[in-house]
């Protein structure tokens, strides 16, 4: 199986990533769309351990951007690198995934499906011909790949020393903006990124934040939220006062378990609320999408 | 199964043929001291006692009766034609007592369909063997079997078993809180779905699960006779109540071997599915399980039936059960909990994952989060107990067995939306549907609406577990 590369200085390298001090010589592509690296994009990156928020954070943020016609990239790795694929996927599949290894590898191997749907919609690269074996020491030269395609960084969950700060690193150096999402002060696995905020990186709460650093308008939701049931808007309204289980809903609201779930299936469908291990979130809405008052 | 003794001049010996087991074998030593305790005769000849069809394996205790009064009868200490119309079973203390064996009900059965209308059992079978609408002449000795046959003794008669009233059913008003739990289990005991409870350790999941069986529809005769068969063969019928008439509730322990939990030895033998039938099993922490019993649980999920096929012979056993599972969400159970960190390497986390084959996940009509519930939730009053839920499940059930409520214009069109925007597979729609009927049925509603296959949506298994 041949794969087609291209070369520094010609057309169709990424301009941007020609800024690095060390933009890689050649690059092997697999996928459908190369044309997508021409497009602005975005890179998504965090913690392969990331707990329940910073999955959900990651997937949303993604969603979002993909959503509103900007490319997520990010590393193909277990944890935010994954939700954030997953993510642009489930918005209409804009998304890079940058390889630590040969182009036809898939690492890790439980991702070797989220690869190929990647590769369907969007496009999987890498600077290592076939062949080259993945090793933890070519990580950050693939980290510094993900900063140099990307017009700005997101970093959702990190610990303290973890790669994603390589990432983020790189994309300073590069003097791209960097965004870090604000996580518990109590959570090991905020501190890396609560630090990159005292540093002077951009919390970032809304997606919206991101599009408008880079200047890009909101593309206007496809199904306008319209009116909603009582039972509805109450969930709602209480889920905006932040996450809860189902139960919780239940007790808060006063409307029955069961009414519950049918408010929170319909909510789900309208793209408004996710769910994951039984908590429920309002999504991180950027500007004028939320519904109406 | 017929019992033939014959007796001739020669060197005194006793034989048994026609593929008698170990315990069976025994029988020999047995027969001899309770016939000589009963204060008859031992025949000093050499005795061949013949169990027909002689091909099959016959194992256990319970020939131990039938082969002394055949012995009897072919020394002429019983009248030979007294046997006539009599089937028997039972074990012998060395005493000439009689001992209860397991299946007697299944031999009851036999007799019947053999056209013999008495069987002669152990005074405490007899309620059991009574079940199967056979007359059971319950004896205490020997001696008691001897007279009887010679008609110097009149046993007094045997009603059939009875079931214990509410027989120690957990109540659903001890669980606090937990309301979507207590609604997915009311659902799931109305239309006999599996169900799986997935959340940290510590918040009430087995609790719940194991109050499942009170709330199901009791049993017809015709279930109750099944079950109380199936049991009895096992051996696991309680003395006093041996007729099983509620749903049995079945939890084998995670080191269970897959024999244990399908059924099977050398001479197969049922298995938990089995005793779990028409009632619920529940397989505590489902992931810990061996990999091989999960997975021969499919047969059984998917066909309602077991096939076991051993040396000693094979046997199809029933298995129509709930199969209600419960699993933390990582193997340390921090995840999920907003007050531990899960300290789970992201490897772990996906060995734990794989445990969990698509295909026996895509078994579960519902998944429900139980997340830890907080104080307040403790503190709330008891909640509706089983009774009134049962009350409603009754009523649904019939209708889901007489007149299963169809899918409106509103319910398609909100599970092709679903289809579209959510990951659920085509198999995962059919779920859908299938618990929305449920929940239009205990609504009392003929047709399923957008409501209730919105509700039914809530329960489809979340990603995290499928990807």
């Amino acid at each position: 199986m041949s794969f087609p590369a291209v070369s520094k200085g010609r057309p169709g390298y990424p301009p941007l990533l020609a800024e690095l001090h060390d933009p890689p010589a050649r690059l092997y592509l697999r996928g459908g769309r190369p044309e997508i690296l021409a497009r602005t994009s975005v890179a998504i990156v965090g913690a392969r351990s990331c707990s329940s928020y910073g999955a959900h954070v990651a997937r949303g943020l993604a969603r979002d951007l993909a959503e509103a016609g900007v490319v997520v990239v990010s590393g193909l790795a277990r944890g935010v690198d994954g939700e954030a694929h997953r993510g642009a996927l489930a918005g209409g599949g804009l998304t890079i995934g940058v390889l630590g290894c040969g182009i036809d590898r898939d690492y890790p191997k439980a991702h070797a499906d989220l690869a190929r749907r990647v590769c369907e919609s969007g496009l999987v690269l890498s600077e290592y011909p076939p062949g080259v074996e993945p090793s933890p020491w070519r990580f950050p030269a693939r980290n510094r790949i993900v900063a140099g395609l990307a017009a700005a960084t997101v970093v959702v969950e990190a610990r303290r020393r973890s790669g994603a700060l390589i990432t983020a690193d790189f994309a300073l150096e590069l003097g791209r903006d960097v965004f870090a999402v604000p996580g518990e002060i109590t959570s090991g696995l905020s501190e890396g990124t609560n630090d990159l905020i005292r540093q002077g990186a951009t919390p970032l709460l809304a997606a919206a934040d991101v599009l408008e650093a880079l200047g890009i308008e909101p593309e206007p939701p496809a199904t306008p939220p319209t009116s909603l049931a009582p039972e509805v808007e109450s969930v709602w309204n209480a889920l905006r006062a932040g996450a809860m289980t189902l139960d919780e809903i239940a007790r808060t609201t006063g409307v029955g378990a069961a009414e519950v779930a049918v408010a929170l299936t319909e909510l789900e469908l309208a793209g408004l609320v996710a769910g994951t291990d039984g908590v429920y979130r309002a999504r991180n809405l950027p500007t004028g999408r939320g519904p109406p008052e | 199964m017929e019992v033939e003794a014959h007796l001739q001049r020669g060197v005194p010996a006793f034989a048994i043929v026609g593929l008698p087991d170990k315990a069976c074998q025994e029988a020999k030593e047995r027969v001899r001291s309770g016939i000589t305790s009963a204060e008859l005769e031992w025949p000093l000849r050499r005795i061949t006692v013949n169990l027909a069809p002689a091909g099959l394996r016959k194992e256990g205790s319970g020939y131990d009766l039938p082969i002394a009064l055949a012995v009897l009868a072919a020394s002429r200490q019983i009248p030979p034609e007294s046997l006539q119309g009599h089937a028997a079973v039972g074990e012998l203390a060395l005493d000439g007592r009689l001992r209860p064996v397991p299946g007697a009900i299944v031999a009851a059965e036999a007799a019947r369909r053999a056209g013999l209308p008495r069987l002669l059992c152990p005074l405490e079978s007899a309620p059991e063997a009574a079940l199967a609408g056979i007359e059971a002449v319950p004896l205490r000795h020997l001696a008691e079997a001897g007279a009887f046959l010679r008609g110097r003794f009149r046993p007094e008669a045997v009603e059939p078993a009875t079931a214990r009233r509410n027989g120690g059913a957990l109540d659903l008003a001890d669980v606090r809180g937990q309301e979507r739990g207590r609604r997915a289990l009311e659902i799931v005991a109305a239309g006999h779905h599996n169900l799986l409870l997935a959340g940290p350790p510590g918040t009430g999941k087995t609790m719940l699960a194991r109050r499942l069986p009170a709330l199901l529809p009791a049993l017809s005769l015709d279930q109750a006779l099944e079950v109380t068969r199936i049991h009895s063969v096992a051996g696991v019928l309680s003395a006093a109540h041996p007729l099983v008439d509620r749903p049995p509730f079945r939890a084998p322990h995670h080191t269970a071997s897959a024999a244990a939990v399908v059924g099977g030895g050398p001479g197969p033998r049922p298995g938990e599915v089995s005793l779990a039938h028409h009632g619920v099993l529940l397989l505590d922490e489902l992931p810990e399980f061996h990999r091989p019993v999960l997975e021969a649980l499919r047969q059984p999920l998917e066909d309602g039936v077991v096939a076991v096929v051993r040396v000693g012979g094979q046997a199809v056993f029933p298995a129509r059960f709930v199969l209600v599972g419960t699993m933390n969400l990582c193997p340390c159970g921090a995840r999920g909990d907003p007050a531990v960190e899960c300290t789970c390497s992201p490897q772990r986390l996906a060995a734990y994952g794989r445990k969990l084959s698509r295909a026996l996940l895509d078994r579960f009509d519902l998944v429900v989060h139980m997340p830890r519930p907080r104080g307040r939730d403790l503190d709330s009053t008891p909640g509706e107990g089983s009774e009134a839920v049962r009350s409603r499940v009754e009523p649904a059930a019939e209708r889901l067995s007489e007149r299963r409520p169809r899918l409106g214009k509103e319910a398609r069109e909100l599970l092709v939306r679903a289809v579209d925007t959510l990951p659920l597979s085509g198999r995962g729609r059919a779920r859908v549907a299938r618990v929305a009927a449920t929940v239009a049925a205990l609504a009392g509603a003929e047709t399923i609406d957008g409501q209730h296959v919105a509700e039914a949506l809530s329960y489809r298994a979340p990603p995290e577990l499928t990807t």
